[in-house]
């Protein structure tokens, strides 16, 4: 039983980690008042240019660089589009991802082939924190993007609540004409946000692909950039919440898949559809109260 | 020195149609950057895309075949759109419509074409408006965005076809997550021996001509754009808009359940979870580039089904990898976009 909930812990920060890149990324773009719908096609295309650089360079950790600002410049293009030209954030968002995936499987294809074995790569080691402990040991023996990406949630919570950069963030998210008046340049800043947004999903994308699973499947990322925009209402768009959801849904996801493994019969399709139904429900419950950014979905105009 | 700005004007409407002819020559250009990249000549590999499919019969109607779901989803699309209803809902709303022509054909295996075929069509009309129903009726009553709730629908209903298909769909011989196959009568007809093309695309067909007569011409469709355009002075001029709304979205959710109905019925035969090569999300660029518009849509529909056509093409003469055709779909989304809101604005000296 012990071992069975440590390797449940473990496995519970495994999944939540590309989550909470993702997500954070996700945090950026819509406190800044853009809903980044191209999530799902950054983390394919993270994973992707994770690969392809890793594997290419034979540096892990330069194709997790490359994934960052090949993540960036989708980013940017995103923005060029949403915030520069105020196109509807939500159909140029789904261009994006429709694009960046194309873009993926094109890219794939060109590099690698068309092999009948998957091209892989040796992945990272897992890093042990602990390791004279039976316990912590277990636990804390995780990918050193793990570690980071917990470590970027108080950097982020600080970033966003603490520095002068954060409350503008938030303040073109919630006030952009007034942020305008103040002499603070609308455009300029959401072009940020969606930049560092669009490296973080990436950054995300590339950890399944050069740390879990060491090679590039077209299944990779499997809707978890939508799971990314369902947490962000379940967080009500705060850092240090963004937190606890990706680790209730790597919970439950590492949960199911363990059971079964045990060959106790579960609808597991239940289990993996739950994080979408919760998101629809909290949103019904919450309904107008949510505390969404209030220039969420509006690009700007200036006049 | 001579000082340039940008400066806002209406565009003419002469810039309307022409913006789809300017956005795929730079797409084109744009995409060709791509095809040197894989060792190939731009221009033969245009020639591949575009003429190569239309010089044969078989190709030529292959062309339709791939548009034919297409033209359903980008006039479901274009119906939610065109009432400011943004349903991105409409891949898991083609899926609800393909579980009940899945269920009529495999259930009712006694009845004729004539009972078999309309039941499906109704049954998977119905499908997809409830599938729609929950993002619709939170949208009216909570004004909670649809865009997410639809999203998320389409996640959801991938989960409930994997726990069919591997649950009491699981095909009992091979144990392949499949449906049972569809009984004969149940199979959409042939239109041309030999060929796959389907009574779905008359039906396709058929609906352009509904779609573009409701929008232009009746009450409702003048309600459904005073609303698209404005919701608050669609209020003003006392249009119910919570209820054309919650119209808008239903009837969208039903057409994008007959886009899965026609896919099932006229090619697959039974229910399988890549059934939608993701029409529903093509369906998105197909409405946008058709200006909202039913045949517009369906013209950009024809148009991105011989790009389908043609990027198999491309693939098997040049050895460009397929995905080009996705690439060149998605950039031309981008650029209309782009595009459409360029239209408005001229380059002035100061």
């Amino acid at each position: 039983m012990g071992d069975f909930v440590i390797d449940l812990i473990a496995a519970t920060l495994r999944i939540a980690t590309p989550l909470i890149f993702a997500t954070l990324g996700e945090l950026f773009c819509e406190r800044a008042g853009v809903l980044n719908l191209g999530i799902e096609g950054t983390m394919f295309w993270g994973a992707f240019v994770g690969f392809a650089g890793a594997s290419l360079t034979g540096s892990l950790w330069l194709g997790i660089l490359l994934a960052l600002i090949g993540g960036m410049l989708s980013g940017f293009l995103m923005s060029i589009l949403s915030v520069r030209l105020g196109v509807n954030q939500h159909v140029s968002g789904l261009g994006i991802t429709l694009l960046m995936t194309a873009l993926s499987l094109f890219g794939f294809r060109l590099i690698f082939g068309e092999n009948r074995v998957l091209p892989s790569i040796a992945p990272f080691q897992q890093l042990n924190l602990f390791p004279n402990s039976a316990i912590l040991g277990p636990i804390f023996s995780q990918y050193t993007l793990t570690y980071i990406a917990i470590f970027l949630i108080p950097v982020v919570s600080w970033i966003l609540y603490r520095t002068t950069f954060g409350l503008n963030i938030r303040s073109v998210g919630d006030n952009p004409e007034a942020t305008d008046a103040a002499g603070i340049n609308v455009y300029r800043l959401r072009t940020i946000a969606l930049v560092i947004g669009g490296g973080l999903m990436a950054v995300g994308g590339a950890y399944l692909s050069v740390a879990q699973l060491g090679s590039f499947t077209f299944g990779i990322v499997a809707g978890r950039g939508w799971v990314c925009i369902a947490l962000i209402i379940f967080a009500n768009w705060q850092p240090l919440k963004v937190l606890w959801g990706s680790l209730l849904f790597g919970g439950v996801q590492a949960l199911q898949s363990r059971l079964q493994l045990t060959g106790i019969k579960l609808p597991y399709e239940l289990f993996l559809s739950l994080p979408y139904i919760v998101t629809i429900l909290a949103l019904t419950l919450a309904g107008r109260n949510v505390s969404a950014p209030a220039a969420l979905l509006k690009p700007y105009k200036r006049e | 020195m001579i000082k340039l700005k940008l400066e806002r004007t209406p565009a003419p409407m002469w810039s309307k149609a022409l913006i789809p002819i300017v956005a795929v020559v730079v797409t084109f250009i744009i995409t060709s950057l791509l095809i040197i990249l894989a060792d190939a000549n731009p221009f033969t590999a245009y020639y591949n895309f575009i003429v190569v499919p239309l010089s044969s019969k078989f190709s030529a109607l292959e062309v339709l075949v791939k548009a034919t779901p297409l033209i359903f989803t980008g006039l479901a699309v274009t119906f939610a759109f065109a009432s400011g209803y943004y349903n991105i809902g409409a891949e898991g709303q083609l899926y609800a419509g393909a579980v009940a022509a899945a269920w009529v054909g495999a259930t009712f295996t006694n009845l004729p074409a004539i009972a078999a075929v309309p039941l499906e069509l109704v049954l998977g009309f119905i499908a997809g408006m409830l599938w729609a129903l929950i993002p619709a009726l939170l949208k009216i009553k909570l004004k909670v965005d649809e865009v997410v709730t639809t999203l998320l629908m389409n996640s959801i209903i991938m989960y409930f076809i994997s726990a069919l298909l591997n649950g009491p769909w699981r095909d009992p011989e091979t144990g392949w997550p499949k449906s049972p196959e569809f009984f004969e009568a149940a199979r959409f007809a042939q239109l041309i021996p030999k060929s796959r093309l389907h009574i779905g695309f008359i039906i396709a067909m058929v609906l352009v001509l509904i779609v573009y007569v409701v929008l232009k011409k009746t009450p409702l469709g003048l309600q459904m754009r005073a609303v698209g355009a404005s919701k608050v002075g669609a209020q003003f001029a006392g249009i119910n808009v919570n209820r054309t709304m919650l119209i808008a979205a239903l009837v969208s959710g039903g057409i994008a359940g007959l886009a899965g109905v026609s896919e099932i019925a006229g090619i697959h035969y039974h229910l399988i979870s890549e059934l939608s090569g993701s029409y529903g999300y093509t369906g998105i660029i197909v409405a946008t580039l058709g200006g909202l518009n039913p045949i517009g849509s369906t013209i950009a529909a024809l148009f991105i089904g011989l790009i389908d056509t043609g990027s198999q093409t491309v693939s098997r003469v040049l050895g460009v990898p397929v995905y080009l055709g996705d690439v060149v779909q998605s950039t031309l989304l981008l650029v209309t976009l782009g595009m459409l809101l360029l239209q408005n604005y001229r380059i002035k000296r100061q």
